[in-house]
């Protein structure tokens, strides 16, 4: 690509303007909004701002520790794996939606994948601690993963069709700002809630936190992790949290390249938290049913009906 | 542990809540406490499921012969800096099973105890009360 690619420009792209540090400040922004707003729904005050940010650098600071028995290595650098892939999903998203014409052939494709690594590091982790619990909170979160990635992968392919094909990132764009944004048509506002709601089960929010069940499996995978182990996690859903609504804007609703998709991507997120607030949490099969059978039906109508140009 | 670290600590304490065989009535109260009534999440306090996670374990009850290793195994699960609070009378002095065969209390024989709040039950108000003096003494 062009000469910013390389060296301190570089850098300077992966650890701080649209890398690292700006998606986890914009992240846990965002964790601080989903609390509050979840506190107004409950008729309370709420944490202050500050919260997300002492959350972490108490975690930071604590004691990490490596259960007994447990694969030490594996255990300690699965939650590098996720945030790794958010750094580059957050380099990437920017870099293509301000520079058109330098993404490449099939990044649509990649992203799909960075999106999928966060829970397979949850799932090595897991199964790394040697904690019964942990393990039955990684069979569930790999049975989520495969029940959302069906409706995900359907929904994504309107956006392809509507462009003519295109698996470029850059030309799904280009064509958004010349018919205007895929979601304001029959087609684009199916796949846009079955994206909202798979977003909602790849953060592992409310309806679909079975993986995490405070209540029955004591934090299910989260459950044998602590101080920095556990801050990186947070980070990584964090930096989801961010970037995953960036990303429905990006493929559906005319990318970010306008001022317009600050209000766009707060109207996910607000979307996504009031979701979280008025749902009880499914059991694991109810939740498979829900994606391979409801959304998956509606993902193949949605398919069917970018074919027609609707 | 650095100033950041224990400016992280005092604000936000999550706590994680360990019956060690209670009556179930100061169980109740320390539940009222994460209720929108007194919602102490305004402190940052949050009730987690795993001990690995806690900053503070919430004792509540009379230790007896069955629940003391239990205990301590909570304790070493958790990790450093970690606080111990006792909650209510029986965890102070054994309160209304003084004289049973199976008391082993009060917790600080065992425990690095950091605050007792009494009462049967305590007041939510004595126990915020209570957890700010123990952070404050950090
Ligand atoms: S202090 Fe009172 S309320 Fe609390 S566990 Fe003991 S007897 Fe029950």
């Amino acid at each position: 690509m062009s000469g910013l690619w390389n060296g301190w420009g570089l850098a300077f792209r992966f650890l701080v303007f649209p890398g690292f540090l700006f998606s986890v400040v914009v992240g846990l922004v965002l964790t601080w909004v989903d609390r509050f707003v979840s506190a107004r729904v409950q008729w309370r005050k709420g944490p202050p701002f500050y919260q997300p940010f002492a959350d972490l650098a108490k975690l930071l600071l604590k004691q990490t520790i490596v259960p007994k028995g447990a694969a030490a290595s594996v255990f300690l650098l699965a939650p590098l794996l996720g945030f790794a892939a958010m750094c580059i999903t957050s380099v990437l998203l920017f870099y293509v939606n301000f520079h058109l014409q330098g993404s490449f052939v099939g990044d649509l494709i990649v992203l799909v994948y960075l999106f999928a690594l966060p829970p397979l590091g949850l799932i090595l982790g897991a199964s790394a601690s040697r904690n019964p619990l942990a393990a039955v909170g990684a069979s569930r979160e790999m049975t989520l993963y495969f029940g959302y990635e069906l409706p995900f992968l359907l929904a994504l392919v309107v956006p392809i069709v509507k462009s003519g094909g295109a698996i470029r990132l850059g030309d799904i764009i280009a064509a958004q700002q010349v018919s205007g944004p895929f979601l304001y048509s029959v087609s684009g506002v199916i796949a846009g809630l079955i994206v909202l709601v798979t977003i909602q089960a790849k953060l592992g929010n409310v309806p679909f936190d079975m993986a995490e069940a405070e209540q029955e499996i004591m934090s299910g995978v989260y459950c044998e992790y602590s101080g920095a182990a556990l801050a990186i996690f947070r980070l990584t859903r964090a930096m989801m949290f961010f970037l995953l609504p960036l990303f429905l804007v990006t493929v559906l609703w005319g990318g970010l390249a306008d001022w317009w998709a600050i209000p766009k991507a707060l109207a996910i997120v607000v979307l996504l938290i009031l979701m979280r607030n008025t749902n009880p949490r499914l059991r694991v099969d109810q939740a498979l049913r829900f994606f391979w059978f409801f959304l998956g039906s509606f993902g193949i109508i949605a398919v069917i009906l970018a074919f027609l140009r609707l | 542990m650095s100033k950041l670290g224990l400016w992280g600590l005092k604000k936000s304490p999550w706590v994680y809540h360990v019956a060690a065989a209670s009556c179930n009535n100061c169980d109740i109260e320390i539940l009222e406490l994460l209720t929108p009534r007194y919602d102490v999440e305004r402190f940052g306090i949050v009730l987690v499921g795993s001990p690995r996670h806690a900053d503070a374990l919430l004792v509540t009850g009379v230790l007896n012969r069955k629940s003391l290793p239990r205990v301590m195994e909570v304790y070493e699960q958790a990790a450093k800096p970690c606080l111990v609070i006792g909650i209510g009378t029986c965890t102070c002095n054994n309160h209304i099973f003084m004289h049973s065969y199976n008391a082993m209390g009060p917790y600080d024989k065992y425990l690095p105890m950091h605050a007792y709040i009494p009462g049967c039950p305590p007041k939510p108000e004595a126990m915020i009360l209570g957890v700010v003096k123990a952070l404050s003494k950090l």
